[in-house]
């Protein structure tokens, strides 16, 4: 009898739980997820050259969202890290550094990729709408770090070389859910740019470096 | 030696043109914007869009002949006064969650007798084809002008926007990687000179949210919220945004709730 008593007791507390916290009815979180997923797919159309199959999230891209802006814990960020870094495609030659100059047009550019440029044309970076590079430029963006005097302050060796050509290519290679496109891996820039870019870094002549 | 920068913001070299001559520094530029910005505040032509959209309103319109004045935006038929200021919201009769567009949708196919598709069609002008609809929103928001932003998250369907709009918001996808929090996640932040509002904090989305539309100088029109979405899509590379789908409303719906308590300020004017 006693033991029937607190039974509905418990019951009964678990129930009030249950309804103030919405659990009782609320879908979960990966309920919601899966919703969000198909609804995305019946509320975008494609146009131009921005198909829907943007819209399909490879394994980097769905466990970064599912941390919400936030920074991934360590063994998942590893496990980012280590797939992405294999999956980078090393220039042949083994040469990183290609022409500042060029580099510093395709720092400058924008276009690319969005459904109202012209796939004809090549891609640009558009590092400077998020960095500082060159302090000509006075119209820099702040969302990654100042990148004036990159090569300078890191010495002009082949291993940094090596580093920025893998950070161009896939940023995510060394910062699990950077906010940095992988411009290698996701086929924006080409091999020849992605060396310009990194000329634009690391040439001693490039005006990032004086 | 001399750097030929070909492909410059161009906002930055109007703006150079425009200002009174600048010492090279960042400080400057970035007070020389705001100066302008503040100038820019003295006159809003987003009235004509305003007194077009209220002639739109109450002018009989559409295969019934009839006006918009008996439309219900959710604070009872013909009340347009402050009612944007608490949409989105679940409307009964539709038995789902409705933002302005998608209500004015729905107003013009029940009371005008519009077909769906041609109620839908043309959401945001250009100087040469004028937007019907971004007039009607223009006159439907400023009549909420100074109303507390006050979004209710009561219904069931309510909450479930609002948690769709929050996936949307930090879902990242297309060639570029980008979610919207890419660009919106972070304090003081800037695209170029541009400065990006944080939307995952409430004085952020309140500071924007309270905001649009706004007529935009750079381009001579007004632009609706929804159109500023729609835009954001396109720089994040993800295919185009359907006018007034169910994404646009959920996150229609996560960003005007988290900007809930803001007095409501537009159509505003930005460069």
């Amino acid at each position: 009898m006693r033991n029937r008593h607190l039974l509905l007791w418990v019951a009964a507390i678990a129930c009030v739980a249950g309804i103030l916290t919405g659990c009782a009815t609320a879908p979960s979180d990966a309920e919601v997820s899966a919703k969000a997923a198909a609804m995305l797919k019946s509320s975008f159309k494609e146009s131009g050259q921005a198909k829907l199959e943007r819209l399909d999230q490879d394994e980097t891209q769905k466990t970064c969202s599912a941390y919400a802006g936030k920074t991934p814990p360590a063994d998942v960020a590893a496990r980012i890290e280590q797939a992405n870094l294999a999956s980078i495609k090393w220039p042949a030659d083994g040469q990183y550094v290609g022409d500042w100059k060029s580099g510093e047009r395709i720092a400058q550019s924008g276009q690319g990729m969005q459904y109202s440029d012209d796939p004809k044309l090549p891609s640009g970076a558009n590092c400077y709408a998020c960095h500082q590079l060159a302090p000509q430029e006075l119209s820099f963006g702040t969302i990654g770090p100042s990148l004036y005097l990159f090569g300078k302050t890191r010495g002009y060796g082949l291993e940094i070389q090596k580093y920025a050509y893998g950070k161009v290519y896939n940023a995510q290679a060394y910062n699990a859910c950077s906010n940095m496109p992988r411009f290698g891996h996701n086929g924006i820039l080409t091999e020849q740019q992605i060396k310009d870019v990194v000329a634009l870094l690391m040439d001693p002549q490039s005006p990032v470096n004086k | 030696m001399r750097i030929k920068f070909p492909g410059t913001a161009r906002c930055a070299a109007w703006l150079f043109a425009l200002a009174a001559p600048l010492a090279l520094g960042q400080g400057s530029t970035v007070d020389e914007i705001a100066k302008y910005r503040a100038a820019l505040q003295d006159g809003n032509p987003a009235e004509l869009w305003e007194a077009r959209g209220e002639d739109l309103w109450k002018q009989p319109r559409g295969p019934k002949n009839v006006s918009l004045e008996k439309c219900d935006l959710g604070q009872g038929a013909g009340v347009v006064k402050g009612a944007y200021a608490q949409l989105p919201k679940y409307f009964a009769d539709a038995d789902r969650v409705m933002d302005l567009e998608t209500r004015l949708v729905w107003c013009m196919v029940q009371l005008q007798g519009y077909a769906d598709a041609d109620a839908r069609k043309n959401p945001f002008g250009s100087p040469d084809r004028k937007s019907d609809m971004e007039a009607l929103v223009a006159y439907v928001t400023g009549e909420a002008r100074g109303a507390k932003i006050n979004v209710a998250l009561d219904h069931p369907k309510e909450q479930e926007a609002y948690r769709l709009g929050e996936k949307m918001f930090y879902f990242r996808g297309g060639p570029h990687d980008f979610a919207c929090v890419t660009c919106h996640g972070d304090d003081s932040k800037r695209i170029r000179l541009q400065d990006l509002p944080n939307l995952t904090k409430a004085e952020g989305a309140q500071l924007a949210y309270s905001t649009w539309p706004a007529y935009r100088v750079s381009q001579g029109e007004l632009r609706s919220f929804q159109w500023r979405l729609n835009d954001c899509f396109r720089q994040q590379r993800f295919p185009e945004l359907v006018f007034a789908s169910d994404a646009s409303i959920a996150l229609t719906m996560f960003l005007a709730r988290n900007a809930n308590g803001a007095a409501f300020n537009a159509p505003a004017i930005k460069r």
